[in-house]
């Protein structure tokens, strides 16, 4: 079936920074739900293993709101090790070694797909506020069309966590008949009010910041590095649980042996922030951060159907993992159960579990033994069910 | 929510008899929702042995990593609060194995399980067997034997009965026993015919095969 995919005139290329690159042409723009329309569309991306004869053990991960493509390499900006390195590799749950993993850069995005701070070929520009208001469905369309262009049918597997997983929910929405199997992890339907109004607090810090010069920084030299630390210091602690905060940092003094009577970082906790904040200027576009936290908040998969989820999922054949932390008070336990509900209803064949872990919600990115084993089990029952082979005959 | 409502002694024990006598009593090929499933083990029998469409629902994330490891659909949740959330005549079966004494509305839970499925199957330990009677009645002790294995302060199971309690129970909720059996304290069927106060007194642990009552036709 894939060779029956029309062939589609692109170009594409590579870098060290951005991976791999596909630039649609004109003829293939995204329209934006928003009523927008971004021309030529580029999508920057990573692929891990290889794609079998038919083309049935493809992967497509989708990473969460400041993620990238560089889930599994060293990242080119900070040295450090994918974003999703624990999971991604030869012999790990998501194996390179048995499947071919897709990861791209959101579109909205600033690491080589389009986005904001891409030129405006209208312009010559910085496209800054100019670029459309995305949303998580233009992101999912966006890789549609990067998977058409890798001449990909059905994806064996679509998942992500946070924003990622809000895109899993999208694919097996928009495109149900090309998800075997969907993981939306550490994720919501919707986005809540707390949700938003965080969101909300780091784009006004950014935007606040007389160099963010009404988005137009990139033309006049500078960045709007403080705003943006600030944001991203306020969303570091939504991403953490109060007991692991309470046990790594406690009220531990940085450094001292008493309070400075200053407005130094006395707190080991304020020393910690500060540099998450500045490391994250180093890698990130200011602009990029109000676009993708933007996506986030018009998300509403039920909206789209009629007020029901079960709607957005009626029929679907799809098998689903769907997975949440305990201690994850951004994206809980229960809007993962009503993610579970509504795929109950349609009578879907979905699992869930919540993973006992004092992480928050980052704890889908680090090392959590009770998530590898429920992933690679699930990966392990739906290879089965596609016809792929056992991990020891691959 | 973190003890399994799953009875340790059932869980670990290899191969169960009872789990096949569960099997027998469903029709090839139907939808089945296995409510407490443990680690899986009835739901890999019915999908093995009767091509079943099997989803579960079991507390303990040990029992639903083990069944989502093994590639059956399992949710992680708890008879008493969410089988609510299930779409009625979503099964052909809902199945309750060795778990409705170990919940804490038993009588909800049945209610819930003929809404979702038309059939429902039940097993559960015999308070009713002669051993506890007699346990009870000579030791003077809350009885324990190899299907009641827990002291009576560390025990999951918070409401017994009798084989005879269940029965009169499937009357008041409008629903009739299409099949019924009672087991050994090995889980092997008491292969006899005989009256209801019969198996009340010899089995250790019984099955039941329920049916929703026909709606009255209002004439």
């Amino acid at each position: 079936m894939a060779n029956a995919l029309p062939a589609i005139e692109t170009l594409s290329s590579s870098d060290p920074l951005n991976g791999r690159i596909v630039e649609f042409p004109p003829d293939r723009p995204l329209v934006t739900d928003g009523g927008g329309c971004v021309t030529p569309l580029t999508i920057a991306y990573q692929a891990y293993g290889e794609l079998n004869a038919e083309r049935s053990n493809a992967i497509l991960l989708c990473h969460a709101l400041t993620g990238d493509q560089h889930a599994a390499n060293v990242h080119p900006l900070t040295g450090k090790p994918g974003w999703w390195d624990v999971m991604v590799g030869p012999g790990k749950p998501f194996d390179t070694e048995r499947f071919f993993i897709v990861s791209s850069n959101v579109v909205g995005g600033c690491l080589g797909s389009s986005g904001p701070s891409s030129i405006n070929p209208a312009t010559g520009r910085p496209y800054g506020l100019d670029f459309p208001v995305v949303t998580i469905r233009d992101m999912v369309r966006a890789q549609a069309m990067l998977i058409d262009h890798l001449g990909i049918d059905q994806l064996f597997c679509v998942a992500g966590g946070s924003m990622g997983g809000m895109q899993v929910l999208q694919w097996a929405a928009s495109y149900p008949e090309r998800v075997f199997s969907a993981m939306p992890i550490a994720t919501a339907p919707k986005h809540s009010s707390q949700n938003i109004a965080f969101h909300e607090v780091g784009r006004q810090a950014v935007m606040a910041d007389p160099d963010w010069r009404g988005g137009r920084y990139l033309e006049q030299g500078v960045r709007p590095e403080k705003g943006l630390a600030v944001a991203r210091m306020a969303a570091h602690i939504t991403y953490l649980s109060e007991p692991a905060l309470q046990r790594k940092f406690g009220r531990k003094l940085q450094d001292r042996a008493a309070p400075t009577f200053s407005f130094d970082a006395d707190f080991q906790i304020e020393n910690y922030l500060r540099y998450q904040g500045m490391a994250f200027v180093d890698r990130f576009d200011a602009n990029s951060y109000l676009y993708v936290t933007r996506a986030c908040d018009y998300f509403d998969l039920a909206a789209d159907y009629g007020g029901s989820l079960a709607q957005a999922f009626k029929g679907t054949r799809t098998r689903f993992c769907v997975v949440s932390f305990n201690t994850d008070w951004l994206y809980p336990t229960s809007a993962s159960r009503a993610i579970v509900h509504a795929l109950n209803a349609g009578g879907a064949s979905v699992s869930f579990v919540e993973i006992d872990s004092d992480k928050g919600h980052d704890a889908f990115l680090v090392y959590e033994p009770d998530f590898i084993a429920t992933t690679r089990g699930f990966l392990e029952a739906a290879a089965a069910a596609r016809g792929l082979p056992r991990a020891e005959e691959a | 929510m973190n003890a399994p409502i799953f009875p340790k002694s059932a869980q670990q024990r290899p191969v169960r008899l009872d789990l096949a006598a569960v099997a027998a009593m469903v029709a090839p090929g139907s939808r089945v929702l296995d409510v407490g499933c443990g680690d899986g083990a009835l739901l890999q029998l019915l999908a093995d042995t009767k091509q079943v469409d099997g989803r579960g629902v079991e507390l303990s994330q040990r029992g639903v990593n083990d069944c989502v490891a093994k590639g059956l659909s399992v949710i992680q949740g708890d008879a008493d609060t969410d089988l609510r959330d299930y779409p009625t005549d979503g099964f052909d079966y809902v199945i309750l194995s060795q778990t409705l004494q170990a919940t804490h509305h038993p009588r909800q839970v049945l209610v819930e399980m003929l809404r979702i499925g038309r059939r429902a199957i039940v097993s559960f330990p015999n308070f009713g067997q002669w051993k506890v009677r007699l346990s009870l009645l000579a030791k003077g002790r809350m009885p324990q034997t190899s299907t009641l294995s827990h002291a009576w302060y560390d025990t999951p199971n918070i409401h017994l009965c009798t084989i005879r309690d269940f029965v009169d129970l499937v009357e008041a909720l409008g629903a009739h026993i299409e099949r019924g059996v009672a087991l050994d304290h090995a889980g092997a069927p008491i292969r006899v015919n005989a009256p209801w106060w019969v198996w009340n007194l010899f089995g250790a642990q019984a099955i039941f095969l329920l049916e929703r009552d026909a709606p009255k036709k209002i004439s």
